[in-house]
């Protein structure tokens, strides 16, 4: 019998973590990696962070070195979109031409920005970031920006803002909701982090949309905002969430909703595909409706759980979801999912730069946020793991040991 | 450049010379050393670059923020006195010598 192929259409870094997993578990079969950059697999984290500020070159990007890929006899394809799945006969078909059959299919394709659908978006100047391409043109165009205008307040746009600032660029942040990074965290953290990019500089306007970008001579001159303003800018950045690359999933009859659906082993309704990273919904405990995750746990601890169910050891993915944003001098720390809680509770002060808001949901803590304290987001991490027996009471108050508190809970 | 020793739980060495200003995590993933993980890319949110550290070169070593103490619980190996996390130990002219254990797993 030939050995069983594991095919992996994304190289970023779930598709890299269950092809690495899948070795590192003694798997012996085939392992084919496919990614549609033209580039090694790389850490995205940095590239809204230290990469974008030149604080660190394209070499620290790697997740491995090309020779990686050679010894672990990973057969790693690039440049390359995976264009259709035939299910019928376990064969992908690659742009280039390229067919590959599987025993198992992978998709880990990951999401793509959503694009701001206005009067003056092709215009020179309006970018985007999420690969590293998109990174080295912002990278060589804010070193000539003056007037920035950021559209949209989530992770990426605050990290983006907040280099752009240090920079020395003058920032105007644009928010159509009235709580940046609203979809993630709670109403005292998304304050917080809004009069701190005020403080650094930065012109926040909330409730307001854009109608229009402006031009001339096909560049970027401005935006026209919801308000009736006109703003300059010579570098606009659209950062208004992604949409998941679930295409090659639906095409080929898989079930798609916000992401390709799979059940709590990863797997979609056709058991020799699974879908794993920015690109899966999920069903998890740490929240009442299934998830779609953009974050390096969930695509790490995803490519693993794979890995192992391939590898003959299958349990249900339940692992603490963990978030983190580099913004200025602030380190946020998510531990859990906080959408949805009815109760918070502030431990510390944030007029110290250093607090955390935990939040329940009836009753019961379902996800902690911290900034600048790390203690707090450890602790949380293992509080989570199972039922984590916390009152607001006790979370809110500072003198309450919560590593002892920690230390008397099964398995944690 | 500072010379870095790794040693693997079996007690196989490599020695590295390590850049001034890169980690003695980002060196071992550029040159492919096999134990440090480095799953978060250095940014201290996992503890999957632990190494224990020649208990004699503790002094030598920078001191442990409170952010790396903390996610020192995180260590899938025993956490000792010598633990650090390599993304934190950064290469400079003292650093030229040290001698890093690899726990027997990262995860």
């Amino acid at each position: 019998m030939p050995a069983p192929v594991v095919a992996i259409v994304g190289a970023g870094q779930a598709g890299f973590q269950s092809a690495a997993s899948l070795r590192d578990n003694g798997f012996d079969g085939r392992v084919v990696l496919i990614g549609d950059e033209p580039v090694l697999p790389y850490q995205r984290p940095p590239l809204s962070k230290t990469y974008l500020a030149g604080q660190s070159g394209v070499g620290d990007l790697w997740l491995r070195p090309v020779e990686f890929y050679a010894k672990q006899e990973i057969d790693l394809v690039y440049g390359d979109p995976a264009t259709a799945i035939d299910r019928g006969r376990h064969r992908l078909q690659l742009a280039s031409g390229m067919e590959f059959t599987w025993d198992q299919l992978i998709l880990a394709t990951g999401a793509r920005c959503r694009p701001l659908a206005v009067p003056g978006a092709e215009l020179d100047g309006v970018l985007v970031l999420r690969t590293l391409a998109d990174a080295d043109v912002l990278r060589h165009r804010l070193k000539e920006a003056r007037e920035v205008v950021v559209v949209g307040a989530g992770f990426i746009g605050l990290e983006f803002a907040a280099v752009a600032r240090a920079c020395g660029a003058h920032v105007h942040i644009i928010e159509i909701t009235h709580h940046p990074m609203g979809r993630v965290v709670s109403a005292p953290v998304s304050r917080f982090f809004t009069e701190a990019h005020v403080a650094w500089g930065a012109e926040v306007a909330l409730g307001t949309g854009v109608t229009r970008i402006l031009g001339a001579g096909g560049r970027v001159g401005g935006v026209e905002t919801s308000d009736g303003r006109r703003i300059p800018a010579d570098l606009v950045l659209i950062c208004i969430g992604v949409i998941p690359n679930a295409e090659l999933a639906g095409d080929a009859g898989l079930e798609v909703d916000n992401g390709i659906v799979v059940d709590e082993y990863l797997t979609t309704g056709d058991p020799g595909i699974c879908a794993i990273g920015d690109c899966a919904n999920f069903p998890t405990p740490f929240a009442p409706v299934r998830v779609r995750l953009e974050s390096v746990q969930n695509a790490v601890d995803q490519g693993r759980s794979v890995a192992e169910r391939i590898t003959g050891r299958p349990m249900p993915y339940q692992r603490v979801p963990w978030f983190w944003s580099d913004q200025g001098d602030l380190k946020l720390q998510i531990a859990g999912i906080t959408t949805g809680h009815d109760t918070s509770v502030l431990r510390g002060n944030p007029a110290d730069r250093n607090f955390s808001v935990f939040c329940f949901l009836s009753g019961r803590l379902i996800g902690v946020e911290s900034v600048n304290r790390t203690a707090d987001h450890v602790v949380a991490r293992r509080l989570l793991a199972g039922d984590p027996e916390l009152s607001p009471e006790q979370a809110a108050d500072e003198k309450y040991d919560l590593r002892a508190h920690a230390r008397r809970l099964p398995g944690r | 450049m500072p010379k870095v020793t790794y040693v693997h739980p079996n007690g196989a060495r490599e020695v590295l010379d390590v850049p001034l200003g890169t980690s003695v995590m980002r060196a071992a993933i550029v040159n492919g050393i096999d134990g440090i993980v480095a799953e978060c890319g250095g940014e201290m949110m996992c503890a999957t670059c632990h190494v224990y550290v020649e208990p004699d070169q503790l002094d030598c070593t920078p001191p442990q923020s409170d952010d790396e103490k903390a996610m020192l619980e995180f260590t899938a190996s025993e956490r000792k006195p010598n633990s650090r996390l390599s993304c934190q130990l950064v290469a400079t002219p003292e650093l030229d010598g040290l001698v890093v254990y690899l726990p027997e797993t990262q995860v």
